[in-house]
C-alpha cells in the first residue's frame, strides 16, 4: 500500500469527485463539514480530519498522527470505517501533510505523543464515518424515492430493506457530496461494530516484511548532498582546529560547513561525506564542564535530596505520622540517564529554495517541523511542505526537532537538497535523555502493617521548563512526578516533594516520561513495606487500593493468570507491579531467576493484564503491552548512559547494550474488558516490568535493588547489603 | 569500477574499494531495504545474504563483495515461507529492524529448517529489536520451520 502522498496530489483528491468530510474542533465540540461548505469557509477556518470516498467506491482517511509501531495508520482507519460501515479491503490511508487543518484537537498541534492518538482522535473520526453513513443513507433513499428508514447501510453498500435494492457508496457519493453534513449523526451500538473490537490486521506489514516501507532515511532527490556533522565530544566544547583541507581533498566532497552543532561535510555520496568528516581530525578545547561524569553525577543528585523542594502533593499530615510510626522505613532509589536508541537513527533530508520547501522527516512533531523551517527559511506555511515518513522508533526522540533544524541550515547553506543521516554514535552522544533522578522516600507503619505515612523527594531534572515551559505549574514539571502526585496506593498522609535539577546533560521525553521511573521507585517501596509488614505483596497492594476497582482488577488477573503464590524452583520468584499511566491501568508479574554467586538475573516470563478501557485493535494493544514492557526490561537491566571528561561516553551498541532475543521473556498478555473511558497503549507496558523483575528479585535471593540497571554488579552489591 | 550481482541481477557502480558493501546497496543503488543501524555489525539491521549466508553489509567492503552472490530483503520471493509467517504473526511494529531479521532467520531456515528454540536464539541474538518484537519474532520462525502457516 503507498502510505505516502504529496500535498499536490492530496489537494487533488479532496477536490475532486466524491463524497468528502471535514471535522473541525470547536469550542463546543466538533463541526462536520462538506468539501463544498469547506470552499465556503474563510481561511482561518480549520478543519482536522478528512474522510474521502470516491466513486470507485475507495474509503480514504488521511492520518495526522505519526506510525512509529504503535499502529495508528490501521486503528484510526478502522474507526472511520467501522462507523462508515465500509468495506475494508476498500479502505486506504493517506498520510497528512503539516498543516493546521491537520492539528490534534485537544492539543492544537500535529505531534503524536503521550499514548494519546486513538484517545484524542476517536471521537472526531467516528463523527466523521457516522455522518457521511447517514448522507449516504439519505442520498440513497432520494434514488430510490423511499424513506430514509426503509434504507440500510450494509459493507460499502446502502441496501432497500424491502426491495432488497442496492447501491455502493462509490455509487451514491455524487448525490451524497450535496447534502448538507449532519452535526449529531448517532453512534453505532456496541453490537453493530464490525471492526472495532478485532484483530484487523495492520495496513503496513506487507511494506514492513517485503522492505518498501519508506522510512526517513531512504529518502532521496535528485542532486542531493549528503551531510555529516561533527559534533563536540563534551558539552558546549569548542572547536579550535580542524583540516579543512584534508575534507575537501576526499574525493566527492563539496563543502566543509560551519553548523551551530559543529562543522559538516556535504558530499555527493554518504561514504565521501563520512570520510570527509574522519578527515577533519577536530580539536576541542574548553569542555564547559570537564568535571563531568557519571561519578558526579551521582553525587550532585544525592546531594541535592538535602535541598527543599517544592511541594506537589501534600495530603494530611506526613511529618506527624511518621512520627508516630510504629516502623518507620526509608530507602533512597536512584535511576540513570537512558537513551533512546531507536533503531533508524536521527536523520532529516531537506530541500530548500527561494519560493519553498520540502522535507522528508520520521517525525513525531510536524507542527514543530513546520515552526522549524518557517523560522530558518523565512517562508509561509504553505509554501512548507512536510512529508512525513515512516518512523524507524520514536519514543519520544522524534518529537525534538534539532535534526530537521541542521538538515534546512545546511540545504539552505548549500543551496541543495540535503540529506542528513546521523551516525549511531552522534544519535547516541546527543541524545535528549530520559532524566537521571534520585528518590529518598520515607513512610510509617502502625502496628498492624497499615501505611499511615509516605513522604517522597525526588530530584529529578526538567524537560518541561525546555519543551512545554508554559505548562510548569508553581514550579512544578509534572513529568518529573506524574505517578507520585497522582499515585493511587490510599494513604492517609502523603507528600510529595519535587527538587528540580538540571544538568549540562539535555533531558526529553523518553517512552512512558515520568512513569518509566516513578513506577519503579513506588512499586518497589510498597514491596519493601509488604515485607516490612509481613504481607504478601499482592495482598499488600489490594488493601491500600480498595477505591480503585481498575487498580485491583488488572492485579488480581495478571496474579491469576501467572499462578502468584504457586511454589517455584529455589532461586525463582515471582514480583508483582502495577501502574497506572495514560488513561491506562497495567499490572505485570515477573518470573525471575537470581544468581546469589554471580549476580545475573533471568527474567522467564512476563505475564501482564491491561486495562485500556474499551479496545479499537487488541492485537495492537497486546503487541504494545509486549513491546513495551520489552523494552523497559531493556533499560531494566542493562541500560545506563555513561558519562566522563564533561560528555557522554556510551557510543554505541557495544557499550550501551540493548536486551536481545535470548534475554527476552515469554509474554503473556491479558486485556481485561472494561467499559471505562480510553486509556493510552503505547507507553502504558513500560512502567511496572522494572518494579515486578525487581521485586521478584527480592523474594528469590533477598537482595533489594534500588538502583538501575540491573546488572550483575547492582545485584551483588545489593545482595552484600542483606 | 567494481561489478556485483544482487537478486540475480548484474550491477557495476563506480565506487572506491573500501566503501561498506551497505551504502552501495542501499544509497547507490538504492534497494533500502537494507538498513544501516549502527555501522559496527552490532545490531544487524543491515543483514544481507552472501552465498546463502547472513552477514552484516556494514562490515564488508564493497570489493569483497565482488564475484559472489548478493541477496537483499528485495530479493527474497513474496511467497517465502518466512515473510508469510511475519504477516501471519503480524511481527513488525516500527519495522526499521525487521528487514534485518527475516534475513537472518531466512539464512537459518535454509541451513536449518527445524531449528531448536537454541539454536533460533544463536542465530538471532545478532539482531536488536527496540520495539520489543522478540516473541514474536521467535513464534514466526517456528510457524515458518512448521511449513508456513496456522491449521
Amino acid at each position: 500500500m503507498k502510505t505516502t502522498i504529496t500535498r499536490r496530489h492530496f489537494l487533488k483528491i479532496t477536490a475532486g469527485a466524491g463524497l468528502s468530510i471535514a471535522v473541525a474542533a470547536t469550542p463546543m465540540g466538533y463541526r462536520l463539514l462538506s468539501a463544498g461548505e469547506m470552499e465556503k469557509e474563510p481561511f482561518s477556518f480549520r478543519p482536522s480530519v478528512w474522510l474521502k470516498i470516491l466513486p470507485d467506491n475507495m474509503v480514504i482517511v488521511v492520518v495526522n498522527k505519526s506510525e512509529m509501531g504503535q499502529g495508528v495508520y490501521t486503528s484510526l482507519p478502522m474507526i472511520v470505517a467501522d462507523e462508515l460501515d465500509a468495506d475494508w479491503k476498500n479502505v486506504r490511508m493517506e498520510v497528512a501533510p503539516a498543516a493546521d487543518a491537520y492539528k490534534d484537537p485537544e492539543w492544537g498541534t500535529q505531534a503524536t505523543g503521550g499514548s494519546s492518538s486513538i484517545r484524542h482522535m476517536h471521537e472526531p473520526l467516528r463523527k466523521a464515518g457516522a455522518a457521511a453513513r447517514e448522507m449516504l443513507l439519505i442520498a440513497a433513499a432520494r434514488e430510490w424515492n423511499v424513506g430514509v428508514k426503509e434504507c440500510a447501510v450494509d459493507f460499502g453498500k446502502v441496501r432497500h430493506l424491502t426491495s432488497n435494492r442496492m447501491l455502493t457508496y462509490g455509487q451514491l457519493t455524487n448525490e451524497a457530496s450535496k447534502l448538507e453534513v449532519p452535526q449529531n449523526p448517532a453512534l453505532k451500538m456496541e453490537k453493530q461494530l464490525r471492526y472495532i473490537g478485532k484483530e484487523i490486521p495492520r495496513f503496513d506489514m506487507h511494506d514492513k516484511v517485503n522492505g518498501t516501507a519508506q522510512f526517513g532515511i531512504d529518502s532521496f532527490l535528485p542532486g542531493m548532498l549528503y551531510a555529516a556533522i561533527i559534533r563536540p565530544p563534551a558539552y558546549e566544547a569548542n572547536l579550535v582546529s580542524f583540516n579543512k583541507e584534508a575534507a575537501e581533498g576526499v574525493a566527492g566532497v563539496r563543502a566543509v560547513v560551519p553548523i551551530h552543532s559543529g562543522m559538516a561535510v556535504c558530499a555527493d555520496t554518504i561514504d565521501a561525506a563520512w570520510k570527509g568528516r574522519d578527515a577533519l581530525k577536530p580539536d576541542w578545547k574548553n569542555a564547559r564542564h570537564p568535571d563531568l561524569s557519571t561519578k558526579s553525577l551521582e553525587k550532585d543528585f544525592i546531594s541535592h535530596l538535602e535541598i527543599k523542594g517544592i511541594i506537589a502533593r501534600n495530603d494530611g499530615d506526613v511529618t506527624s505520622a511518621l512520627k508516630a510510626a510504629a516502623t518507620r522505613i526509608e530507602s533512597v532509589y536512584q535511576l540513570p540517564f537512558l537513551s533512546h536508541a531507536t533503531m533508524e537513527p536521527m536523520n532529516c533530508t531537506a530541500h530548500v529554495r527561494p519560493d519553498g520547501c520540502d522535507i522528508w522527516v520520521p517525525t513525531q512533531n510536524q507542527s514543530g517541523v513546520l515552526k522549524t523551517a518557517m523560522q530558518i527559511t523565512g517562508l509561509k506555511p504553505e509554501q512548507i511542505n512536510v512529508h512525513t515518513t515512516f518512523l524507524g522508533g520514536g519514543f519520544g526522540r522524534r518529537f525534538e526537532k534539532d535534526f530537521v533544524e541542521e538538515a534546512l541550515l545546511l540545504s539552505l547553506s548549500t543551496g541543495k537538497p540535503a540529506k542528513l543521516v546521523w551516525k549511531r554514535e552522534e544519535d547516541m552522544q546527543n541524545d535528549l535523555y530520559r532524566p537521571m533522578n534520585v528518590s529518598r522516600i520515607q513512610a510509617s507503619l502502625d502496628n498492624d502493617g497499615r501505611v499511615t505515612g509516605w513522604s517522597h523527594k525526588i530530584v529529578c531534572p526538567s524537560i518541561f521548563a525546555r519543551v512545554f515551559p508554559q505548562y510548569m505549574k508553581n514550579g512544578i514539571d509534572n513529568a518529573a512526578v506524574e505517578g507520585l502526585e497522582n499515585m493511587e496506593y490510599e494513604v492517609p498522609n502523603i507528600t510529595v516533594e519535587y527538587v528540580r535539577f538540571d544538568t549540562p546533560v539535555p533531558v526529553g521525553f523518553w517512552r512512558s516520561v515520568g512513569s518509566s521511573h516513578n513506577a519503579f521507585t513506588v512499586e518497589s517501596f510498597v514491596d519493601e513495606l509488604a515485607h516490612a509488614a509481613g504481607k504478601d505483596p499482592l495482598e499488600f497492594r489490594l488493601g491500600l487500593l480498595k477505591k480503585h476497582p481498575r487498580a485491583q482488577r488488572v492485579l488480581q488477573v495478571a496474579a491469576e493468570k501467572a499462578g502468584w503464590g504457586k511454589p517455584m524452583a529455589k532461586g525463582q520468584a515471582r514480583g508483582i507491579a502495577y501502574h497506572m499511566s495514560f488513561g491506562s491501568y497495567v499490572a505485570e508479574v515477573a518470573e525471575v531467576s537470581a544468581n546469589r554467586k554471580d549476580g545475573t538475573i533471568k527474567v522467564h516470563k512476563v505475564t501482564c493484564a491491561v486495562d485500556c478501557g474499551s479496545t479499537v485493535n487488541p492485537g495492537i494493544v497486546s503487541a504494545q503491552m509486549m513491546g513495551g514492557l520489552t523494552m523497559g526490561l531493556s533499560s531494566a537491566l542493562k541500560e545506563k548512559v555513561e558519562l566522563a571528561d564533561g560528555g557522554v561516553k556510551s557510543a554505541n551498541f557495544g557499550d550501551y547494550e540493548l536486551l536481545r532475543m535470548s534475554e527476552a521473556p515469554e509474554v503473556d498478555v491479558h486485556i481485561v474488558k472494561s467499559d471505562e473511558k480510553l486509556g493510552g497503549i503505547g507507553e502504558p507496558g513500560v512502567p511496572p516490568v522494572a518494579p515486578a523483575v525487581a521485586n521478584a528479585v527480592f523474594t528469590a535471593v533477598g537482595a533489594r535493588i534500588r538502583q538501575l540497571p540491573m546488572k550483575p554488579e547492582t545485584v551483588l552489591e545489593a545482595l552484600k547489603q542483606t | 569500477m567494481i561489478s556485483l550481482e544482487i537478486n540475480g541481477k548484474s550491477y557495476k557502480v563506480d565506487v572506491a574499494p573500501d566503501v561498506p558493501l551497505l551504502w552501495v546497496i542501499r544509497e547507490r543503488l538504492k534497494l533500502t531495504g537494507t538498513k544501516y543501524g549502527c555501522g559496527i555489525g552490532m545490531c544487524g539491521s543491515c543483514t544481507v545474504h552472501i552465498d546463502g549466508k547472513a552477514q552484516r553489509s556494514c562490515q564488508i567492503a564493497v570489493v569483497d563483495a565482488q564475484g559472489r552472490k548478493i541477496t537483499t530483503i528485495e530479493g527474497l520471493p513474496e511467497n517465502h515461507p518466512i515473510k508469510k509467517a511475519w504477516i501471519q504473526e503480524q511481527v513488525p511494529q516500527c519495522g526499521y529492524c525487521q528487514t534485518g531479521q527475516i534475513m537472518q532467520a531466512a539464512a537459518l531456515l535454509a541451513e536449518d529448517p527445524h531449528p531448536s528454540e537454541t539454536k533460533i536464539l544463536q542465530a538471532m541474538d545478532g539482531n536488536l529489536c527496540r520495539c520489543g518484537t522478540y516473541s514474536k519474532i521467535k513464534s514466526a520462525i517456528r510457524l515458518a520451520s512448521k511449513g508456513g502457516s496456522r491449521p
